[in-house]
């Protein structure tokens, strides 16, 4: 296992890999005295079918960023590259109550375009790949919240997205279903090798996710490391390999944090 | 490959776990449940008239006895009087309901689409529903004359806002979170207008329907009795006859009647609907649907 450590942008050069290119990106909410930034000049790069997780303490920006990359808000300055369609997971599953499971799937293929005959059996394999086949006629509310979210990874997964944003799906499970999903989501990422920047506090998820963890910086944020992760896959969190990156994360997460300590 | 055979097995296991077991109620207990406290109040109410009439506070040819009202209900119901009435009312009420639910949607899906108009009529339609619709009728016998189209114009004028303003209210209860979720779906303009603002909202358009319909059948009855067209024995026109006549049961028989045909249609109708709507959302706890 090796980390690599280096300060500023990302050491990436080949730039015709980049699935998604964030450069010199602010983003500042409000006017005068009370305007807010919540990104400083924030530069990075996601290769195509990378794992990339990004942490951070609160107001850090992580979620102002994905929701720039999804097109729901636009940056103060600086640009934005995304290669193909971007699908974005949010902490709550953000299921459609009138639809069933199905249904909800079924919307997602429609709003891109597939026809009504080519839906069906979409479906159903996409509902089998996060194992939930036997509750397609169910309701979200009959669901556990492990359960919601898969359903919202398999809605994902039907915009057939190039680059998949995670904004900390799966923050509010419990560990034994957090556990479950991280072997879902690593198995359906080998399968398909889509791009994906997953958002996250939990350093330890990251670090049993990620091909790379990038640390941002609080109020406002900006890039502070980049630790690369050499273990190999399927990981699981509880290894020594995993607790051993995740501290040395944490040590320089909480360098950061202090600082805001004394200001 | 093993360790996939593994996590389906686990998370199978955990699904199992997971989902929430509503205890499973019979049929007929449930029904039964939400019978007998119907019954037992109607008893009550049925025993406090009774209790009144007894005391002798006013005397039977202006109160009469609870049994001698139902009778005579039950006997203008077998003849047919009640009938008739009661079909050339609702007919009304059909026409009005639905012209007003037309004009309410309508103004509903405009008033919550368009800012502008959001903050230029907002209040004037939450103004409307307050007023009193009887205060309606001078001006639509005004225009209209003692005809059909006057109690037709109260009808929806009365519930026309109540159902726009429902409409206007479950978009704006919208949670933020779907509406990004339509839009990240690529969800834009109309599609998003259909596929999640629309559906989002039903509830409170059924709730507004509802409330529409009482107020529809309120400005209904005040028609019939201010708008007597001659060879349209409706309702109203019965219940002022019976005053008229200083007729206390046919009165009160034809008060009662009014009163079920509120009551069923609010309970069988828009109760239904809405508790078809609440379960399949899971908005109600299934104990107790």
């Amino acid at each position: 296992m090796t980390a690599t450590l280096s300060h500023g942008p990302a050491a990436h050069t080949k730039a015709a890999e980049a699935a998604v290119r964030v450069d010199a990106v602010s983003k500042i909410f409000g006017h005068g005295p009370e305007a807010v930034q919540a990104l400083d000049r924030l530069t990075l790069q996601v290769d195509r079918g990378e794992f990339v997780c990004l942490v951070g303490a609160s107001g850090c920006g992580k979620s102002t960023l994905l929701h720039m990359l999804a097109g729901l808000d636009s940056p103060t300055a600086g640009s934005i590259a995304v290669e193909g369609r971007t699908g974005l997971m949010f902490q709550e599953a953000a299921l459609f109550p009138w639809l069933t499971v199905a249904g909800n799937v079924a919307l997602a293929l429609r709003l891109r375009g597939v026809g009504r005959a080519e839906r069906r059996p979409l479906v159903t394999s996409l509902l089998e790949m996060v194992h939930l086949e036997g509750f397609a006629s169910r309701r979200p509310h009959e669901l556990s919240g492990g359960m919601r979210q898969r359903v919202a990874l398999a809605r994902a997964l039907a915009q057939n997205a190039d680059v998949m944003l995670m904004d900390e799906p799966f923050g509010s499970l419990d560990a034994m279903t957090r556990d479950l999903l991280h072997a879902e989501l690593e198995r359906l990422w080998t399968e398909r090798r889509f791009t994906v920047l997953f958002v996250t506090h939990n350093v330890r998820e990251a670090v049993r996710l990620a091909d790379r963890v990038l640390v941002l910086t609080s109020r406002p944020g900006r890039l502070s490391a980049s630790f690369r992760v050499d273990i190999p896959r399927p990981r699981r969190i509880e290894t020594p390999a995993v607790s051993a990156l995740a501290g040395e994360i944490t040590e320089q997460l909480s360098v950061e944090v202090r600082r805001h300590g004394h200001a | 490959m093993a360790t996939r055979d593994r996590l389906t097995e686990e998370v199978a296991g955990l699904d199992a776990l997971d989902l929430p077991k509503a205890p499973r109620v019979r049929r007929a207990v449930r029904l039964w449940a939400g019978f007998w406290p119907k019954i037992a109040a109607l008893a009550l109410a049925l025993g406090l008239w009774q209790a009144v009439v007894w005391s002798g506070w006013k005397p039977t040819y202006v109160l009469p006895h609870p049994w001698t009202v139902l009778s005579e209900l039950g006997r203008r119901v077998g003849d047919g009087t009640l009938m008739t009435a009661a079909g050339i009312t609702l007919r009304r009420a059909l026409v009005g309901y639905t012209l007003a639910v037309l004009v309410g949607t309508a103004i509903g899906s405009l008033v919550s689409r368009v800012k502008l108009l959001r903050v230029a009529t907002g209040s004037l339609i939450t103004g409307l529903q307050t007023m009193p619709s009887i205060a309606w009728f001078p001006l639509a016998i005004l225009i209209f004359k003692l005809s059909e189209s006057a109690i037709l114009f109260v009808i929806i004028l009365g519930a026309a806002p109540a159902i726009a303003n429902g409409l206007i209210t479950g978009a704006d209860h919208i949670p933020p979170l779907l509406l990004r979720a339509g839009r990240v779906l690529g969800a834009r303009r109309l599609a998003l207008y259909r596929y999640v603002i629309l559906p989002a909202s039903l509830p409170g358009f059924v709730a507004g329907m509802k409330q529409g319909w009482s107020f529809a059948w309120r400005s209904l009855m005040a028609g019939e009795l201010l708008v007597i067209i001659a060879r349209k024995q409706s309702i109203g026109v019965q219940l002022q006859v019976a005053r008229d006549l200083a007729d206390a049961p046919g009165l009160m028989a034809t008060m009662l009647l009014i009163l079920i045909i509120g009551i069923a249609v609010d309970s069988l109708f828009f109760g239904t609907l809405d508790r078809a709507i609440r379960r399949r959302w899971g908005l109600m706890d299934p104990a107790t649907s």
